[in-house]
């Protein structure tokens, strides 16, 4: 099994997005699965790092959080750029980071920076230190606190390091 | 334009409006990215026009074709997944080179260093 | 009924979505940074994807979209290569 399909979630999304691109049927699902097996057996070369994960419950939870949290992120972020009256304070900030997983940073890269109010600045892997820029620091403790309890710990319990 | 004549006018309306709010949300970005006086607030900027500019559009898309030919039509998601995943990168490269150039040429004042050390 | 709606909700659309594209050259111009212009190339190329979107809407055809997926993948991978650039001074090590 591990021979044949070394990394089983990214044939599928290969095969998902090659039916997505072509339409749905019988012959596109067959041409579709082998082209998403040469394609996973010639990313065994490359070896990317296998992520695990533990909790595929916490996905969608964390998942309808960050869809509800750009929504209020562009809010802010129009207001800001629409209504400036000097009040806003953009600043860089300093995370002290618990998450080591390289899967799970960077998919918290991502969600950081798709959010208009924040943007990942530099992440020293030897501190754990992340610095971020904020589009409005009101008090640093609270943007601190946000990435920390809103998307560090999901991140955490899905690819499982709470053990550590 | 001929073949929307079969649409349905709830449709329509959702279309226009996803449409428009997209196209706004973009432009209220952009005129962040002329406003905003140093380089780390401009790259907010563009996350706007990404995250739910592109979005709206998209969704207006798939909304417009599905109703149209009264099946799925999901391969606009395809755009957005894309460019959901590869907006962060160069974004996150081009700040860490921002600041990296900042840092050597120190001509300028960095955001942030004053209080910490 | 629907199509005149559709046509000017399109049209609005797609002016503001040319204004937007205006101001991001306008920034591409005048940045006074090389990263302030490699932004603004960024923007114009997402910019530049969500017009052939809105084109697609219009015609009723979805060739569009497979330019939109080029110009998007366009736009990743040169902004890549001149942020890469900015950090380095060499594209290629």
């Amino acid at each position: 099994m591990t021979r044949l399909l070394p990394y089983p979630l990214m044939a599928l999304a290969l095969l998902i997005m090659w039916l997505l691109l072509n339409g749905t049927s019988a012959g596109q699902l067959l041409l579709g699965a082998v082209i998403a097996i040469l394609a996973t057996w010639a990313m065994r070369s490359l070896g990317p790092s296998k992520p695990r994960i533990r909790r595929w419950r916490v996905i969608p939870v964390l998942f309808a959080r960050v869809f509800v949290d750009v929504i209020g992120s562009n809010i802010d972020a129009a207001r800001i750029i629409l209504a400036r009256g000097g009040r806003t304070q953009p600043d860089l900030v300093h995370v002290p980071l618990t998450l080591r997983d390289r899967t799970g940073l960077a998919v918290l890269a991502c969600i950081l920076t798709s959010m208009p109010g924040t943007a990942w600045v530099e992440y020293n892997a030897a501190s754990g230190e992340l610095l971020m820029h904020v589009l409005d620091v009101e008090a640093e403790q609270n943007w601190r606190d946000l990435v920390k309890e809103r998307y560090e710990r999901p991140l955490m319990e899905i690819f499982g390091e709470t053990s550590e | 334009m001929m073949n929307a004549a079969g649409l349905p006018l709830w449709a329509a309306l959702l279309t226009s409006f996803f449409l428009l709010l997209g196209a706004t949300v973009t432009l209220i970005g952009c005129i962040g990215l002329i406003r905003f006086k140093t380089f780390y607030e401009r790259i907010h900027a563009p996350t706007m026009g990404t995250s739910w500019g592109m979005g709206a559009i998209v969704l207006a898309s798939i909304i417009f074709f599905t109703v149209l030919g009264s099946r799925p039509v999901l391969h606009e998601v395809l755009i957005g997944i894309f460019v959901t995943v590869t907006t962060p990168v160069p974004l996150m490269l081009l700040s860490r080179a921002a600041l990296y150039r900042d840092r050597t040429d120190d001509s300028r004042k960095l955001p942030g260093s004053g209080d910490k050390g | 009924m629907s199509v005149v709606i559709l046509f000017w909700s399109l049209l609005i659309a797609q002016l503001l979505l040319c204004a937007a594209m205006t101001l991001a050259v306008f920034r591409l111009i005048r940045g006074p940074r090389a990263q302030d212009r490699i932004l603004a190339i960024d923007v114009v190329y997402v910019i530049a994807m969500l017009l052939l979107v809105t084109l697609g809407i219009r015609t009723g055809s979805s060739l569009y979209f497979e330019a939109a997926l080029v110009i998007g993948l366009l736009g990743f991978v040169a902004t890549l290569a001149l942020a890469k650039f900015l950090m380095r001074g060499e594209v290629i090590e």
